[in-house]
Parts: C-alpha cells; sequence; structure tokens
C-alpha cells in the first residue's frame, strides 16, 4: 500500500498537483532518500514518454479520421479509383500553371519575332517588280539604238527622252495594241515590230485599275495583217497548263516557257494568275499563250524575292475592260472586235512563234 | 507573405488538435502527395502513410512554442513526404530514379531524424502496451490518454471503489515500465 501511496504521490508531484506544503515535505523526502528521488527522475521520464504516446496516439486517430471523412466527400481520392487517366489529368493539374506560363512566354516570343520580322522585312510594294524598264536600261539601250539607227531616222522626237519600255501585242488586224498600264509612264510612244521597224503609236485608253492599256499604230508605214494567228481567251486556264510568251526584256524578241502556278495572284489578287516562268524587265505587256496559241493572260509583274514566279493579269478582263470602255464610249474603241479565232492551233511550236512574232512589238514611252 | 497569416492560424489549430484545421490541412497537401508517391512506384496506402507520417512529424513540430516555419506548409509537408518516400524505397528495395517534380523543397534532414527517434521511441511504448494484455492496457489507456480519474475508471472497469482500481492500476503500470524500460535502455 505504501508503494501505491508512493507512486500516487509522484504523479501529483511531476503533474504539480500537489499543494505548497505537501510539495515542500516531498522535495524533502526526495533529498533525504535517494531511491525516491531515482525513482522520480525514472518515472518523470516514464511520463514524458507516455505523454508523448498519449499525444501521437490522439493525432493518428484524427488524422485516420479526417482522412476517412475527406474520402467520404470527394474532397480526396482513393488511389484504386486514380487510373492512368486519372493521373494524366493530376499530372495535368499540376503542370496546367507551368504550361500556361510556358504558352504565354511562347506566345509573347512568337509576337515578338512576328512584329520584328514585319518591321525589318521590305514592305509590300518592293515585293513585287513590274516588268516594264527603267530608265537607267532604257537609256543603255537608247544609246546601242542610237549608233544602230543613226542612217534611218528615229521617231522619237529629237529632245524626247525614253522612260519605261515595255512589250505590247496586238489586239484585232486594225493596228490596236493592248500593253500594261504602267509601261506608259511617258506622254508619247513608238512601236517596234520583232524586225526592229519603229512606228508612231497612240494612247486610246489606259485603265490603271487592270494594269491594262490600249494603243493604236498610227503610222502610214505599217501594214496591218489580214488576220491575227491567235485568239483572246475568254474562259480561264487550269492549274498545270503549258504556256510560253513572246516579249522584249532586250532589244530582240524572247520567248520563254512555263506553266500556270496558281489561279490567283500575289496576295490571292483575283485579277491575276501566278505563272512559273522566268520574266525580266521588259516582259511586262507581254501575251501569255497556251498550247493551241490562244492569249490567256498579260505579263505584269513577278515577285521580287522568289525567283521564277510571275503575274499575268487575266485574259478575261482585256473582254471586261472593252466592254468597260464600250459603255463609257469612248472614241475610237469601239471598233475593236478581237481576234475570236486561233489559226496556230496544233502547230509546233517554232511555227506558232513564226505567225505571232510579227504581232508582238516592242513599246517605248518616252516624254518630251 | 499573403499567406502566412492563413498558415499560422492552421499550424496553431493543429497543435491544439483543432480537427477543422487538421481536415483543412489534410484536405490542401494530401493530393499533392498522392500525386508524387503514385508516381514513384507507391500505392495509394504508402502514399496515406506517409502523408499522415509527415503531418504527425509537423504535428509534433507544431507543439513546441519555439517552433517558427520558415517555408510554406506546402513545401514542408512535400520535403518530409519526399524524403520519407525516397528512405522507404530505399529499404524495401525497390528504389528507382526518382520522378521530381518542381515543387521546391527545403533541408529536412534533422526533422526526420527527429522523427525516426520519435517513432522508435514509440514503437516501444506500443509493443509494451500491446504486451500488457487486458484490463491493464485498457486501464492504463484510460488514464493516460484518455486521461480519466480513477472514479470514473473504477466505475468503467467495474471496481468496487477507486482504491482497488488505484491498486490495479499501479500494478499494471509497474509491468509496463519494467516492459518500456527494458526495450528503452536498450533503445538508448
Amino acid at each position: 500500500m505504501d508503494d501505491i501511496l508512493l507512486q500516487e504521490a509522484i504523479e501529483r508531484y511531476l503533474s504539480h498537483q500537489m499543494n505548497e506544503q505537501e510539495r515542500v515535505y516531498f522535495e524533502q523526502m526526495r533529498n533525504s532518500t535517494p531511491e525516491i528521488d531515482q525513482m522520480v527522475v525514472e518515472h518523470a521520464m516514464f511520463q514524458h514518454e507516455m505523454d508523448f504516446y498519449a499525444q501521437r496516439r490522439n493525432i493518428k486517430s484524427q488524422l485516420h479520421d479526417a482522412h476517412t471523412k475527406l474520402l467520404l466527400h470527394g474532397d480526396i481520392q482513393h488511389g484504386s479509383e486514380v487510373s492512368a487517366g486519372g493521373k494524366l489529368i493530376q499530372i495535368f493539374h499540376k503542370y496546367k500553371r507551368v504550361t500556361g506560363i510556358a504558352a504565354a512566354v511562347g506566345g509573347f516570343i512568337a509576337l515578338v519575332i512576328s512584329g520584328l520580322v514585319v518591321y525589318f522585312s521590305p514592305v509590300n510594294q518592293t515585293q513585287l517588280v513590274q516588268l516594264s524598264k527603267d530608265i537607267e536600261v532604257i537609256k543603255r539601250n537608247q544609246q546601242y539604238q542610237g549608233s544602230l539607227l543613226n542612217e534611218v531616222k528615229s521617231k522619237i522626237p529629237e529632245n524626247a527622252r525614253l522612260v519605261a519600255g515595255g512589250t505590247g501585242f496586238l489586239l484585232d488586224n486594225h493596228g490596236y495594241l493592248l500593253t500594261n498600264a504602267h509601261v506608259l509612264k511617258g506622254s508619247g510612244v513608238v512601236v517596234i515590230n520583232s524586225k526592229g521597224k519603229e512606228f508612231n503609236a497612240d494612247i486610246l485608253h489606259i485603265d490603271n485599275l487592270r494594269d491594262l492599256a490600249v494603243l493604236k499604230i498610227n503610222d502610214s508605214e505599217y501594214n496591218a495583217p489580214r488576220a491575227l494567228p491567235y485568239s483572246i481567251r475568254k474562259s480561264t486556264i487550269d492549274l498545270g497548263e503549258e504556256i510560253f510568251t513572246l516579249g522584249y526584256p532586250r532589244n530582240d524578241i524572247v520567248y520563254g516557257e512555263g506553266y500556270l502556278s496558281s489561279r490567283t495572284g500575289f496576295n490571292s489578287d483575283s485579277l491575276t494568275y501566278q505563272l512559273q516562268i522566268s520574266a525580266n524587265p521588259g516582259n511586262s505587256g507581254g501575251p501569255v499563250f497556251d498550247r493551241s496559241g490562244e492569249i490567256v493572260g498579260v505579263l505584269s509583274t513577278r515577285q521580287a524575292q522568289a525567283e521564277g514566279i510571275t503575274f499575268a493579269v487575266k485574259s478575261g478582263y482585256i473582254y471586261t475592260m472593252l466592254a468597260d470602255c464600250k459603255a463609257a464610249k469612248l472614241s475610237g474603241m469601239e471598233k475593236i472586235k478581237p481576234s475570236q479565232q486561233s489559226s496556230i492551233r496544233g502547230l509546233e511550236r517554232k511555227d506558232q512563234i513564226i505567225r505571232i512574232e510579227n504581232c508582238v512589238f516592242f513599246v517605248k514611252a518616252y516624254s518630251k | 507573405m499573403k499567406g502566412d497569416i492563413n498558415e499560422q492560424v492552421l499550424l496553431k489549430g493543429l497543435a491544439s488538435n483543432d480537427s477543422k484545421a487538421i481536415e483543412a490541412l489534410y484536405k490542401d497537401h494530401f493530393g499533392m502527395v498522392q500525386t508524387y508517391i503514385l508516381q514513384n512506384n507507391g500505392s495509394y496506402d504508402d502514399a496515406r502513410d506517409i502523408f499522415q507520417e509527415a503531418m504527425i512529424a509537423l504535428y509534433e513540430k507544431a507543439q513546441s512554442d519555439s517552433f517558427v516555419l520558415t517555408c510554406q506548409i506546402k513545401t514542408y509537408v512535400y520535403s518530409i513526404c519526399r524524403r520519407l518516400w525516397l528512405k522507404r524505397l530505399q529499404q524495401m528495395g525497390r528504389y528507382t530514379q526518382p520522378v521530381e517534380n518542381l515543387e521546391e523543397t527545403v533541408g529536412v534532414e534533422e526533422e526526420i531524424e527527429e522523427h525516426e527517434k520519435r517513432n522508435a521511441a514509440f514503437a516501444i511504448m506500443d509493443r509494451a502496451m500491446s504486451s500488457l494484455g487486458e484490463p491493464c492496457k485498457s486501464l492504463l489507456e484510460g488514464y493516460y490518454i484518455q486521461k480519466k480519474d480513477m472514479q470514473q475508471l473504477a466505475e468503467m472497469f467495474g471496481y468496487t471503489n477507486s482504491d482497488n482500481a488505484k491498486n490495479q492500476k499501479y500494478k499494471c503500470l509497474m509491468r509496463l515500465k519494467k516492459l518500456f524500460f527494458s526495450q528503452y535502455n536498450i533503445g538508448e
């Protein structure tokens, strides 16, 4: 019984339940009896471990309860329900923010880069090169022409300055010529046939919208052919169709061939076709023929950065332009009747060219 | 930091065994640990065990007044779980290259060491308790864990008076102490 009382006293002492008098008495006893002191120390240690044990038991059961409760409410998922898909979704949720940030950064960089590209890349206008010859080129030609044609007097007025050169072709057998509007930069124009003979011509109409222009050869020396060998096609042509052209990038007529690469032109322009054909300044206004010798377009521009990508105004717009002129009752225009029949269909290409080349002219524009 | 005050409140709640705080902490952080464990060769039960151990470690740290958490609870819990799980994988010989997530971690070596010491002590007490047998086990649990007084215990166990209960409890306690210290000394 003494041991029990002693044990109880130790527990009360350690948990500070003794009153002052008891505590003083008990401490005296501790001092005088080493056995009791030893028991107190030992029990303090045990009590500490016991308290810790109790605490842990409590928190464990609380955690267990919390787990069960949250599982019941669906706030946490049971492992077996977390399938592969679940894992993926978890991973997705885990990286959602990172992914978001990455996407935002990526988007920003893309914007900056495209901004820089737009800023530093040459503007649209320079991407297209008009195929009329520039003054510099013409100037050289003029000197050459000058030496060659010294005895035959040029029809270009003495004090006139050449500004542009291009190509034109006959619309009908009355001397009406079609070329590009951008070729006619000056105030007057002369045309030269493939044999180098010059004729005076008048500018009848300039359609800047469609980049087409009509000239009329106005020269007594000019003998109009009885009929044109080619016709002008009203319908559009198909992708991949073989085409060829004649033009004057130099003083001599030059042949080129290629194919239709797109039904629309630069930046999806529906006025023009895209052709794969090599063209140079001077080819502007040149006729584009299909293999049966029908004119399908008028060569006008090319893409500056890419080799061989050339654009031609669709031949259908020649008819549209003529119809517009008729509607506007422009003088001298009502008589134009574009040739409707091709007489070179089925001929070999070199024979076709022999027939056509008389109808394709070098157009030189000058200003006084 | 914004979440600081809220986290302090949660930690205080945890330290005082507030079940709302415990549930809130559980809900906020369990999913992250579960994902980590599942990604690294573990099962759902492993995730639960590891997470609860980390919570216990946090709880025991939060008990001391001087405890200041120098990082977010999330980071702390994740770090503890990561260390515990890697250790367990090594013990099981299942160690593979761990999948590391982008979560921040903090050094928790001291905590893990401390936690393991505590685990050992707990296991000794637990073994001692369970080898006591009834009614000693329940009597001592009633007294030391549920903190009932001798009068209540006498009624619960059907002793005619509290002195008899005290007598019984004394005998049980002596046995428990003997069992405990025999192991505990070795453990030291």
